[in-house]
């Protein structure tokens, strides 16, 4: 390992501040706070259609207002999650190229997977010949 | 990085036994940590057999009297034996805390001391806390202003004056720094509960005229943010003190200002 000669300062000054890091707080706590009432919607969605056919089931997501509080919920729930796991990683990964990597992976799987469900609640609103 | 074990060299092992004097009667059994950076081999726990008939009521009168009574080379940070000078912080019983305020009664069974946590030690119950005093020499903890000193003091009105109870009482004695794992995992660019409690200080105080400036250095994913409100550090002060109250109010203050 290479010798670090600088001086406790300088290492604790580093690169400086990055001037950021409320914005990416302050979303974690708006998303958390809206997710209160959409998942509860959702649970007692579920619960409500427990022994329902997936034909009743896909008429249920299907409905304009569920399928619009299906697709916030989705999207915030990924969004909350990735906020979320970028954090872990960066509290424990410190090898700049896995943490990079891990961050870049996490963040796009979340879209991706957000997408695919935003999607998936689309067709059984709109309907699709597919 | 995480380290769940400690590396090869730093496993604590077993060390000397020195028994108490024939015809105690109240023996209390202190279990210290103790490394010799000059000596070969690992940090060992020696047993320190005591009489309590014989000793002050304090961990630290314990120290003093095993320094002066049974082994020198006891190596360990005190000076005003009575919580306000925050030299002799150190892990007794699981807990950080101050050795000079902490009753030996209050201790059950075997009293553990070791150094503060992840730190590095120079020797015994000696921790070198250069990176913490660089940080907290970082926020740069005095007084700015732009204005002319006036003729006589700065004035503050009384609730001015009440918004620094719970933080001028601080003695930077970092209990609350060394208790937090956030701090052991990142504590090269994390400041740590006692750091940012000060620098709330200096924000909180209304004669300051750098508060803005004070924001913006703080500003950071890892020197604020990476508090996740564990709260090991309110819960170790050993002055009763809420540091992770002050750096919600940081986090308050981040938003307000946007």
């Amino acid at each position: 390992m290479a010798t670090d000669t600088r001086s406790p300062v300088a290492r604790v000054r580093g690169l400086g501040s990055a001037k950021e890091g409320v914005q990416h707080w302050w979303v974690q706590r708006l998303t958390a706070l809206a997710l209160v009432p959409l998942s509860i919607w959702f649970a007692a969605g579920v619960v409500a259609l427990a022994g329902a056919s997936h034909a009743e089931a896909a008429a249920w997501i299907g409905h304009p207002l569920n399928a619009t509080l299906m697709i916030l919920t989705l999207g915030l729930t990924f969004h909350h999650g990735q906020l979320g796991v970028q954090v872990i990683v960066e509290d424990y990964v410190h090898a700049e190229g896995a943490k990079l990597a891990l961050l870049i992976l996490v963040k796009l799987l979340a879209l991706a997977l957000a997408v695919a469900g935003a999607l998936a609640v689309l067709r059984l609103m709109i309907g699709s010949a597919a | 990085m995480a380290e769940l074990r400690l590396p090869e060299n730093s496993r604590v092992t077993e060390g000397k036994t020195f028994p108490a004097p024939a015809g105690a009667k109240d023996v209390v059994r202190f279990k210290v940590y103790r490394w010799d950076p000059e000596g070969e081999g690992n940090p060992h726990l020696d047993t320190f057999e005591i009489d309590r008939a014989e000793c002050g009521p304090m961990v630290l009168d314990a120290l003093i009297k095993i320094k002066n009574e049974v082994d020198s080379t006891l190596a360990f940070r005190r000076s005003c034996r009575e919580g306000i000078c925050g030299s002799c912080a150190m892990n007794i019983d699981g807990v950080n805390t101050l050795a000079c305020t902490k009753f030996i009664d209050e201790v059950k069974g075997d009293v553990r001391i070791y150094p503060l946590p992840h730190m590095p030690v120079v020797k015994d119950l000696v921790p070198d806390l250069s990176q913490i005093w660089a940080q907290y020499a970082s926020i740069e903890p005095w007084l700015k202003s732009e204005t002319p000193p006036p003729e006589r003091e700065r004035v503050q009105s009384p609730e001015e004056r009440a918004r620094l109870d719970g933080l001028w009482e601080c003695i930077l004695c970092f209990c609350c720094t060394t208790s937090c794992p956030s701090y052991w995992w990142n504590g090269e660019r994390y400041l740590g509960p006692a750091v940012l409690l000060q620098a709330y200080r200096w924000i909180a105080d209304s004669r300051d005229e750098a508060t803005g400036e004070r924001l913006d250095q703080l500003e950071d994913p890892f020197r604020l943010y990476r508090c996740h409100t564990i709260m090991n550090c309110t819960r170790t002060c050993p002055k009763g003190l809420n540091p992770a109250k002050a750096i919600a109010e940081i986090k308050k203050l981040m938003v307000a200002r946007r």
